[in-house]
């Protein structure tokens, strides 16, 4: 198998909301993953991590997840970060809600 | 039901207003993440997936209809109007907002309840028989002492940082609905010779990572002697326990590694220096408590209408047959409202179910309630003669399934749906099972059989002790679920054996019936049980059900 080339997405919560949010590569925090910016460099994803943990007040809990580039946009690949785009499987609730 | 003093009032609500404090600071950014950190967790507050969840204590599973009304309330204001009951006779809201955590727990000030000591290395919710003072087999009601080592370990300042959590349970009868064994400590009421009461004490049970069956430190504690031996035990764990490694902290490793003898003698011998000083001032406390938990005065009237309907309406019959326990008064019966509706979220209820739930406890069960850790909720004194009409509220609204101790009366755990720590999803799999079965419409046909499933290796699920246990696991990027088989919860606890590889997601539901068809073939006959047949055959009947009968299938 070859490695799988770096990839990844900086991603956190909402500090007041606890919703999921992405960095974008224009410094804002959005709800969709696929507006997020698609890291392919380890050295800036290193420093956009950085830069979105100093924002204590915005964000909680923020890490580098990966990511792909699909056809809309960077999406998730491990199933936790695919659930995390939507919400629950038992009910409408969270994100896809808002897709309804 | 026992009602906070001024001095348990005055603790909560300081609380509350220090935690209001705290979180303002954490949004106008004057606390950062880690400074913030440990304060939600004092608060049973977690970020989890989605959201955050804030996690409720309900000591020892009793509830008030009032309480519960306040629940519904906090579910519609601050939540999307459910919550969801856990297997620590908890209760937990999946969607509140950091900024509103403040008023919710001024909401549960309001009617004595609170969020202390959910999260965090400190004494747990302290969990009870759910049929605690009504079970006709009970010798005594554990609750006051629940209730007793709930003000003890409240705020306790020796074991407030703990080497990790500590849960603790009880039960006053022999047959142990409180899965005793599986806990830090397990008190198993019992009589001794004499008569006299007292409590068999088992430390070291846990599941988990390194799942254990408690070991008996002391055969027979005297009543009176609990809170002194109880605060010698943990004391010696808060010196020997590991605070070096996480995955060795809890009491069954520093009993493992230390040896039970050796536990023992120093407990005892921690007991013998502060027994001295409770000085009888525990007993006068625990006096009082036990004014709070008087029986209900028990009406007297005829239950032939029960008869009457037990006889002829089968709809009625199968719910009597199944979610009905035997109470100590004779005109009595336990009810079990199942939670666990075919194709819904086990221990979910939404604002409108609490509410109804509730009023039926105040018209027909002595305003009491309690929540089960198998996430059901308990009318524990309904005279018999109520029970049809009660039957009747409870069709209405999606709660008189009937399904109590059957294969849909499964516990989950909020898997990788809510809990951060998840590494598969446990709720589908559930939802699927209670579809499926009630599809081949086979489950009163299998008989008592209880299925156990936990999103992670963590197992508040408890499927080492389910009779078919589910781990679910991530392999390799890939939801992948696990089967245990023979665990037990009760007095005659075991840990369940993994029957070998894992099943897909798509392949756990057709495994599990795989397996229940081998079952009904091979008992002996309806009575023999899905767990007696597995003590007879052992596993590898069942291992073939699995494994070959999936290949014969992939072959043909
Ligand atoms: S067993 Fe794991 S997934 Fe389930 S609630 Fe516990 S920690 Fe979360």
């Amino acid at each position: 198998m070859t490695p799988r080339a770096f990839a990844k997405v900086v991603t956190a919560n909402d500090l007041r909301i606890g919703d999921v949010v992405y960095l974008t590569a224009d410094d804002r925090w959005t709800r969709h993953h696929h507006l997020a910016e698609l890291i392919e460099d380890e050295a800036h994803a290193q420093m956009r991590l950085l830069h979105a943990i100093a924002q204590k007040s915005v964000i909680v809990g923020a890490y580098l997840a990966d990511a792909r580039q699909g056809g809309r946009g960077p999406e998730p690949v491990h199933f936790r970060e695919a659930f995390r785009t939507r919400g629950p499987s038992n009910y409408a609730h969270g994100k896809q809600a808002d897709h309804v | 039901m026992y009602n906070y003093s001024d001095f348990d009032d005055a603790f909560v609500r300081a609380r509350v207003a220090q935690f209001a404090q705290q979180v303002e600071r954490r949004l106008d950014g004057s606390l950062t993440e880690d400074e913030f950190r440990p304060l939600p967790l004092m608060n049973g507050l977690y970020l989890q997936l989605h959201a955050y969840m804030l996690r409720v204590a309900i000591p020892y599973g009793t509830v008030s209809p009032r309480q519960m009304r306040q629940l519904a309330m906090i579910a519609d204001t601050w939540d999307k109007g459910y919550g969801h009951f856990t297997t620590r006779q908890n209760i937990q809201f999946n969607w509140p907002k950091l900024p509103d955590v403040p008023a919710i727990l001024a909401a549960l000030a309001d009617v004595e309840m609170h969020a202390i000591q959910t999260s965090g290395n400190c004494v747990r919710n302290v969990t009870a028989d759910h049929f605690a003072g009504a079970a006709a087999d009970e010798i005594e009601d554990p609750r006051p002492y629940a209730e007793l080592l709930r003000q003890w370990s409240t705020d306790h300042p020796e074991f407030q940082f703990l080497p990790r959590k500590f849960k603790i349970a009880i039960t006053g009868s022999p047959n142990d609905r409180a899965v005793t064994r599986a806990h830090d400590i397990g008190l198993r009421m019992l009589r001794n010779a004499a008569g006299e009461t007292g409590f068999e004490v088992l430390v070291g049970g846990g599941l988990g990572r390194t799942p254990m069956i408690g070991q008996v430190v002391r055969d027979f504690l005297p009543v009176a002697d609990l809170l002194p031996y109880v605060e010698a035990l943990l004391s010696v764990y808060n010196s020997f326990g590991r605070r070096d490694n996480k995955y060795k902290a809890r009491i069954k490793i520093t009993l493992h590694e230390t040896g039970k003898e050796e536990l023992s003698r120093l407990i005892e011998e921690k007991f013998t220096e502060l027994r001295r000083q409770f000085g009888g001032n525990d007993q006068r406390l625990l006096a009082d408590i036990r004014a709070a938990f008087a029986p209900p005065v028990f009406r007297t009237a005829s239950t032939d209408s029960f008869d009457a309907f037990y006889s002829a309406d089968p709809v009625f019959r199968a719910w009597a047959d199944t979610n009905l326990a035997p109470h100590r008064h004779p005109d009595y019966a336990i009810v079990t409202i199942s939670l666990k509706a075919h194709g819904k979220t086990p221990g979910d209820a939404t604002s409108h179910q609490m509410r109804l739930i509730a009023d039926l406890a105040e018209r027909h069960g002595h305003s009491d309630l309690r929540i089960s850790h198998e996430q059901n909720i308990i009318l524990p004194h309904v005279h018999k003669s109520d029970l049809p009409a009660l039957h009747a509220a409870l069709s209405q609204a999606g709660l008189a399934t009937a399904n109590v101790g059957l294969i849909s009366d499964i516990i989950a755990c909020p898997g990788m749906d809510y809990c951060a720590l998840a590494t598969a999803r446990s709720i589908p799999i559930a939802t699927q099972i209670a579809q499926r079965f009630k599809t081949l419409d086979i489950e009163h046909d299998i008989g008592p059989l209880k299925l156990k499933i936990s999103g992670c290796i963590n197992a508040c699920g408890h499927h080492h002790v389910g009779h078919i246990g589910i781990p679910g696991l991530d392999r390799a990027g890939v939801e992948n679920y696990q089967i245990t088989l023979g665990g037990d919860g009760t007095q005659t606890a075991v840990i369940g054996e993994k029957t070998g590889p894992g099943f897909a997601y798509s392949e756990i539901v057709p495994a599990v019936e795989r397996l229940i068809l081998a079952y009904l073939n091979l008992r002996l006959s309806p009575e023999e049980t899905f767990l007696t047949t597995f003590r007879r055959l052992g596993m590898l009947p069942f291992k073939d059900a699995l494994y070959i009968e999936k290949d014969a299938h992939h072959a043909a």
